[in-house]
Parts: C-alpha cells; structure tokens; sequence
C-alpha cells in the first residue's frame, strides 16, 4: 500500500484540476439557464472535495515518481476521472426523472474521455446545452491527455512528469522530447492544440454553424472524438456543405504528430512535415482511400453525380480513418467493401503523438519494414540492414515492442469478441463494435452501426466496449502492466 | 537558463544534475545513445545524439538559442571545435570548454577570443590536484577551498577532543583568538546542518566549517585539533592524468613515492619526474610490496587510480598497514558517502571540484566564485556588492540588516580587491583586507561578499539580493 501513496497524492491533485473543467458546463448552464443546471454544483463538491481528500491522505509522500508509479497513475486517472466525470450526466438524468445506470453513464464518459465518440444517448439534441457541452468537453480533454495537462499546470511533477508522459502519449517512441523540460513539452503541445481548436470553431461559425455547435464539433473535431450534438450527426449540416469540408480538413490536421504542429509553428515553417517519417503516410494513405473509395461508390452507381458521391465518400472516410466516427449519410447502406475498409484504415490512418487511436502508422510502417527486410536477408544472409524511419535507424528492441503489441492487439480484439458472441450478439456488431471500441472510433456497422447507437446493448456488453476503449487509448501496456503479478511485487 | 552540456560522461552527467534541479532548460549531447536514454530517465531534460562538432547536431540541440554551451566530453579537440562552433555559428554567449592537456592550457590566445572562442577552459584534473595540493599543504583540513583570488580560505574541519574550542561554544573563539578574524559558518553534525550561533557548542566529530584570511588558516585550525607534524613522506597509488600532475607539484618538496601498474607509464613518469622521486611499478593493493615500501612511515597516502573499487581497497589496506592519512578519488557519489570517515579520511569527489567553476557562470549577479559543498548540498558563493545604498540591497547596510534567507550566512568580506583585468594584481592583492562578518559590519560598494548557503533552495535568493536594481542599469 505504501507504493500507492505518492501516486494517490498526484491522482488527488489530478482529480481536483478536473473538477474544475466542470466549471465550463456550469457557467454555460447558469448563462443559458438550462435544466442542468442543479447537476453540477454537487457533482463539483463531490470531484474536487474527493480529490483533496486523496491528496490529503497522501500529503506526506512526497517522491519522484518512478516508471512503475507512471504506469499505475495514468491506468488509475484514466479509469477513475472518468467516474467522476459520470456524476453531472447521472443527476441530471436523474433529475429529469429517467435515471440513467452508471454502466451506461461510464461508458459514455469513457466514449468521450477515449475520444471514441461512440454514445447510449438517444434525443442529443433535446439535452441540455451544458450537457452536451460537457460530453463534448471530455473529448477535447481526452484528446490531448489529462495527464498531459496535468504535467503542463501543475509544477510538481519534475522527473515523474516524463513517467506520465510516457505512459499516456500514444506511439511507440517517446523518447525525443520537443523541449529539455517535460512541463515545457505538455505546455507547447496544449498551446497548438488550443491554438488550432480556436481556428477550427471560428471556421465552423463561418460554415454556418452556430456557436454552441461549433465549440462542441470543434472539440469533438480536434480530439478525433466523434460525438456531436444532433443524432444525425453531421447529416444535420446537409444544407450547409462548407461545414464538411472544415470538418475534414480539422479532422487531417489533427491526426498528424502535434509535436509536427508545435515544430511548424515554432520554425515557422512547413518542413517539420515533411522531414516527419508519419505525415506524409498518413496523408497519402487518407486521401488515397478517401479518393478511392467516392470513385468506387461512383462506379457502383450509390451516387449519380460526382460531387455527392465526393462528399459522401470523402467525408465518410477521412471520419472513419481519422478514427473519429461522424458520419453525414448512412454509410451502411453502401455496397460492405466500403465500409469494412474504412473501418481497416482506422487501424493504421492516424499518427503517433496525434489525437487518433488505433494501431498508429509508425507500427505499421516499422512492421512493413520488418517484413521486407526479412524478405531482403532471405536473399543476401550477410546483409546488415536496419529498419529505418525518416533517417534514423530503428533499434530491434522497438522492433520487437511493436511486434509484441500487434500480438496483444490482436488478441484483445479476438478475447473481446468472443466475448460478445458468448453474450448474444451477432458476428458483424459483435466484431465492428470492438474495432471500433479499440480503435477509438465510434460506430461499428449492424446494431452498432452509424445510424443507431450502443444503447441496445446489455450491460455486460457495454462494460466489455468500455474495457476496450480504455485499452486502445492507453495502448494496451500501460494498463495490462498492471495485471502482470511482477508489478506488484517488492 | 537555456544550457547545452556536450559529452554525457562523469563530468557532463555530475553538471547536468546539479544544473537540472534548479530550473534551467538542460539538453546533453553525446554519442552514446544508451547512456543518454537512462540519463533522460532519470533527469528532465532533452537528450540529442551525435557528435557535438556537427553544426547539425548543435542545431538540433538548441544552440541557436542557447545561453550557455559547456564542453566536457573526454577529447580536447571536440570541445574546443565546438566552442569555436557555438561562436562562429550561433551566437551562443557563453562558452566552456574542458581541456585536460596542459599544452593548451596557458594559451588564452589560443582557446579564447580570437582563437577557439572558449571565454573559459576548465581542466577538472587540475582542480582535483589543487584540492589535493592543499590537503597535504594542511593535512588537518577536510577541504581548503579559496576565495578573492586566495585572500580568504573556507576551511573543513573535523573538531577532535583536545582542541580548545571543542567542547565550547562558537563564541568563545573571537576570546580565544583576540586577533585572528575568522567566522565558524556552518557545523554538521551527522550529517545534519546545526544552527551555527555564538551559543552553538562544538562536540568532537563535528564537522565545521570556518572562514578565515589565508594566513590564519592554521590558527583556526588548532583551536579545533591537534595539529599533527607536517607531512613529510607521500605516497601517491595512480601514475595516471592526476597523479602525473600532482607528483610534478609535490617533486622534490617532499619524499615522494609513485605507484603505478603499467611498465612503459611507469618509464614515462620516471622521465617526467626527478630522480628523488621513486616510481615503482606495482599494483597498489598489493600488501608485501606497501609493507616493503613502509607504507607504516607513510604520511599521506593517495589512492588517484581511475577506478573506484581500486582506490578504496588501496586506501583501506593502507591504513590498516600504518599509512597515518588516507584520500581517495571516489567518483561515485554512493561510495563517497559510504567510505567518508572510514579507513578513508578524505574522499574526493572529482566531479564536485569541477561544478564549482561551472556555477559562477550560471548564477545571476557579479559572482567571483562558487564552491560545491558536501557532495552539492551546500555551496559557497562569493559575490560582489555592486551599486550604492539607493539600489542594492546590501550596501551600505549592516549585515543584520540584510533580509538574508534562513540557512544563508555571510561568513567574510573581502575589502579592496582589484578590480579584474589589471595587469600587476599581486601587489595590490596584498592589500586586500578579510574582514570577518560581525553583526555590525557595514557592507561597501565593490565589497567580496562571502556567503555560505546551507541547502541549495535558498540559493535563489541569495542572487536576487546582490542583483542590482533595474534603476541602476
């Protein structure tokens, strides 16, 4: 127990700096005067008064935190800030007399916390703006990190922070760092992703949104979530076609490298992009099939003219790859080639260091390396030829890292969706939704697909899509560390 | 500050941590990648492979905007290319280079403007025989470290039963020694700092520290001892960087062995040195030979190999044969505490000798020097009270007037210092006068200041207080 004191005092502080984001859905709730307005006030008290409690308790162990507490305090933040983040939805819902269960109010917060975006409310429109808000919120928080955030405020972290950072930041390498001090890295990645978050609601004003909707949409946007405020998604926004088009180019920019971000804007140049090993991957592989796939719904005669069937097809696409999940039409309906790619593509079309989940492109690339580099030893045995990416060279241990993480994420995916069919549900739902679970995307196709939500699922199968999600966003290590019996050892 | 230490070795890992804990922005350049990555573990700060004379690689590690650049990897040639670098290409204001050879040492030319551009050359082998030179000089000391050029010395005593002032309180000295001004600064006592005032009682084995004028170093001295007899008979274990230079400092004033492992070192060191001095080819911890050498007559033995294990097993075998004082280098800091006060009697931290000339450039205000104490727990500074009354806030005030932070204690002022770059200082250091700090002692403009400073986080504080104000400028 006494190993988990200085992690119970970060995650103390960590929880009162949450509870206080609650703020932003409170005052929008008091300006617009809204039905939710009775729900934060507790769900505030509770948050911030919990964390200080934890704090307090641990106060006296004060150390630098070590790898092994890193990885017990992002897992422990990300499975119990999301808890918290339930309390304004449950006594809202509560107060508007048709509770909601804590299963399916953890599993939305978790949706938003995870960027998925994949939601068991129904009637988004009718809910309160403040709630609303606040889902939306969650995203935009989630995106970036909590901890990451956590890292960038509070001074106390030092060394740990680089733990943190580590455990939390999605890829396979986190060893370069943007600046010598980890609170100046967190700091500049928040700057641009708050910098461009602002860029991105001005253009959706201008699109034709309104201003509720385009904060909301731009923090569903800039996260990769994927959760909006109409049930229709962006089909609501079928008259307006500027919005599509922001949102597309919002939902590219933010599945690429922040850290390319910070560098561009920090040298005021565009080279960063190109010298980034992921960005132009990302990039050819998410126009390519978006291109690819508006000319085969062309061809296959889904859209008569060329311009829906470009709007549909690319915006459908880069949604799905991006691993955000809007949608603007029923992409179920298209002939299943289409959508079964896109729903592949969300493994592999975002960035490490990006917002998106998934496998990441750098993974694929070190693995598409690998393969060929075995084919090249098959022919020339004396050949010493390293993976490279960019212009470094790749150490085999990462090689092997990445390796072992395809192997677990194949299995994670496979357990999870045998676990679904032993529930009852049928193979195509049963099997988009843990892609999509993982993959942090949103809507899978069948009970789960674009058009309906998870709320038709029992219980035990929205706690399997929540483990799933939170195992995507972490990557799978940081959290399944923690069920090896060595970490708990002395 | 924006810092980049080139070379990721015992000097550069011993920078990087004292640097990185006090808020400056650290990136380390080395070519070892391993090395780096656990350093990054464990410190905050960036790490860039590469060889530090590639513009490229300095680019990648911020020299553009850098404040500092300090050179310390284990080649001469690569720290003074990058120092040259750092100058010609990015401006950097601040340039160290660690040079170990003494061909390049006395060439300012050579290293500095004009030529390699370095403002500074360390050489760490030389400060650790300084330190070492001192010890045998005043065998009583822990450590006699020097400020004003030499005026005034912060000595490290441990007190024994038996000397006058042990056993009494701090104030009893100034009764004791009516016209020696020396100020006892600080006083450990296992391991812990005790609040040094004038009741304060001196306990044999305390560790104290005092400040004095160099001539009255050995006065201070015996109030806390006994003095032992002048060191006659040294014997150094190590012919290597270190040794090599020591015995060259010691040959012929003492009776002077050498030790060293290696025959054509061995040869080489036979040539550097004079014939009264013995160079023997033999292992250090081998036991026939130390008691064939009478290691029992020995007065100072110094264990100066590169390898640690070496040079603990030396000294502790030594002693148990009769050397009657021992010192080890001891480069890892865990050793150094484990073996202090043991069969040691003193152990020497390399790395901390360095830090100290490395500090002065980074601390803010006119500061002189700053001494790295008790393995860069404490520290010892010596600024300059620039200004008047009107902006500084230490002239013209009495020092307990000074809003000085709790741990920090103004040991010493040295009053009437040349000012820098005047040719013929000597004469003029001699007239320098060290006054004792008293707690009516009127602080001047252009006054050295010394100030001992019990743990670092006051540090900060004691800048800001010599830092003119803005007004001035």
């Amino acid at each position: 127990m006494r190993t988990l004191f200085p992690v119970l005092r970060v995650l103390g502080l960590t929880v009162v700096l949450f509870g206080l984001t609650m703020l932003a859905p409170l005052l929008l709730a008091w300006i617009g005067n809204d039905a939710a307005q009775k729900a934060y006030d507790e769900a505030i008290l509770i948050t911030m008064l919990s964390g200080a409690a934890m704090w307090f308790a641990a106060r006296r162990y004060k150390r630098e935190l070590q790898p092994r507490d890193g990885f017990l305090l992002v897992s422990l933040s990300w499975t119990v800030i999301p808890a918290f983040a339930t309390l304004p939805l449950l006594f809202y819902f509560y107060q508007a007399g048709q509770p909601l269960s804590f299963t399916d109010a953890y599993f939305e917060t978790v949706s938003g916390l995870t960027t998925t975006g994949a939601t068991v409310l129904t009637g988004l429109e009718k809910l309160p703006p403040s709630i609303n808000l606040w889902r939306h919120l969650l995203v935009w928080l989630g995106g970036m990190g909590i901890l990451v955030l956590a890292v960038a405020i509070l001074p106390l972290l030092g060394v740990g922070g680089s733990q943190i950072y580590k455990a939390e930041t999605p890829g396979p390498m986190k060893e370069s760092k943007l600046t010598p001090r980890i609170a100046e890295t967190a700091k500049g990645l928040y700057a641009v992703y708050v910098g461009i978050t602002v860029a991105c609601v001005l253009l959706y004003k201008w699109a034709g949104m309104n201003w509720f909707d385009a904060f909301c949409h731009a923090f569903s946007t800039m996260g990769l979530g994927g959760f909006s405020t109409y049930d229709a998604s962006f089909a609501a926004f079928a008259d307006r076609p500027w919005v599509d088009v922001v949102a597309v180019i919002f939902m590219v920019l933010a599945s690429v490298n922040f850290a390319m971000h910070f560098l561009a804007w920090r040298r005021k140049s565009l080279m960063p992009y190109w010298y980034c090993p992921e960005a132009r991957f990302v990039l050819l592989a998410l126009i390519g099939s978006a291109l690819f796939i508006s000319l085969y719904l062309l061809d296959r005669g889904v859209y008569a003219d060329w311009t829906a069937a470009l709007r549909y097809g690319v915006f459908n696409t880069i949604s799905i790859a991006t691993t955000t999940g809007f949608a603007n039409t029923d992409y179920e309906q298209w002939p299943i080639f289409a959508p079964v790619l896109m729903i592949f593509l969300s493994c592999f079309a975002t960035s490490s260091g990006s917002t998106g989940g998934g496998i990441k492109m750098i993974r694929a690339l070190v693995l598409l390396q690998q393969a060929g580099r075995e084919l090249s030893r098959a022919l020339h045995p004396k050949q010493i030829n390293p993976v490279r990416i960019g212009r470094d060279a790749v150490d085999n241990k990462v090689v092997f890292a990445i390796m072992a993480f395809m192997l677990m994420y194949g299995m994670t995916v496979i357990v999870a969706t045998f676990l679904l069919l032993l529930s009852g549900l049928d193979e195509k739902s049963a099997f988009t939704a843990v892609m999509a679970s993982i993959n942090n995307m949103g809507p899978g196709l069948g009970k789960v697909g674009p058009a309906s939500n998870y709320q038709g699922l029992t219980d035990f199968q929205t706690w399997v899509c929540t483990a799933s999600m939170l195992l995507g966003r972490l990557e799978l290590f940081t959290l399944l560390v923690l069920f090896t019996p060595a970490f708990w050892r002395k | 500050m924006k810092i980049i230490i080139l070379g990721a070795g015992r000097v550069g890992e011993s920078v990087a941590e004292s640097l990185v804990s006090e808020q400056n922005d650290i990136t380390i350049v080395d070519t070892d990648i391993g090395k780096l990555m656990q350093m990054q573990d464990r410190l905050d700060l960036r790490c860039v492979a590469g060889n530090a004379t590639h513009p490229s690689v300095l680019r990648d590690a911020g020299a553009e905007d850098a404040d500092m650049l300090i050179a310390v990897t284990a080649f001469d040639e690569t720290n003074l290319v990058a120092c040259k670098l750092a100058a010609k290409l990015f401006n950097v204001p601040m340039r160290i280079a660690r040079v170990r050879s003494t061909e390049f040492q006395d060439m300012p030319e050579l290293t500095g403007a004009g030529g390699f551009e370095a403002q500074t050359v360390i050489c760490p082998e030389q400060t650790v025989v300084d330190t070492i030179e001192k010890l045998v000089e005043f065998p009583e000391a822990l450590q006699v470290l020097e400020f004003a050029d030499g005026r005034a010395n912060l000595i490290a005593v441990r007190a024994y039963a038996g000397g006058p002032l042990v056993q009494q309180p701090i104030g009893e000295m100034r009764k004791q020694l009516p016209n020696v001004d020396a100020r006892v600064v600080a006083v450990y006592r296992n391991d812990r700092a005790l609040a040094c005032e004038a009741a304060t009682v001196i306990q044999p084995g305390d560790e104290v520290f005092c400040l004095a004028a160099s001539e009255n170093i050995r006065a201070v001295m015996t109030e806390l001892r006994r003095m032992d007899k002048p060191v006659k008979r040294v014997m150094i274990a190590g012919g290597g960087n270190i040794g090599l230079r020591l015995a060259k400092k010691l040959d012929g004033h003492y009776n002077l062995k050498v030790l060293e492992r290696d025959k054509r070192r061995c040869e080489y060191l036979a040539g550097q040195l004079s014939s009264q001095t013995l160079v023997l080819q033999a292992d250090a911890t081998d036991e026939d030979l130390l008691t064939d050498e009478n290691v029992n007559e020995c007065d100072l033995f110094l264990a100066l190999t590169s390898d640690d294990e070496d040079n603990i097993m030396a000294c502790l075998l030594a002693k148990r044969l009769g050397a009657r004082r021992t010192v080890a280098i001891i480069n890892r800091r865990s050793y150094a505490e484990l073996m202090q006060g043991s069969g040691i009697d003193i152990a020497i931290a390399p790395s901390q000798s360095t830090i100290g000339e490395l500090l002065k450039h980074v601390r803010r205000g006119d500061i002189v020097a700053v001494h790295s104490l008790r393995r860069g727990a404490a520290e010892a500074i010596e600024a300059i009270a620039h200004g008047d009354t009107s902006n500084s806030k230490v002239v013209g005030k009495r020092i307990d007037e000074i809003d000085l932070p709790k741990g920090a204690m103004i040991g010493a002022i040295v009053r009437g210092m040349p000012a820098e770059s005047t040719d013929d200082t000597s004469a003029d250091l001699a007239r320098a006068k060290v006054l004792a700090a008293h707690h009516d002692t009127v602080i001047e403009p252009e006054d050295h200041v010394i100030v001992f400073c019990e743990n670092k986080r006051i540090i900060s504080k004691v800048e800001k207080l010599f830092q003119v104000s803005v007004a001035f400028l």
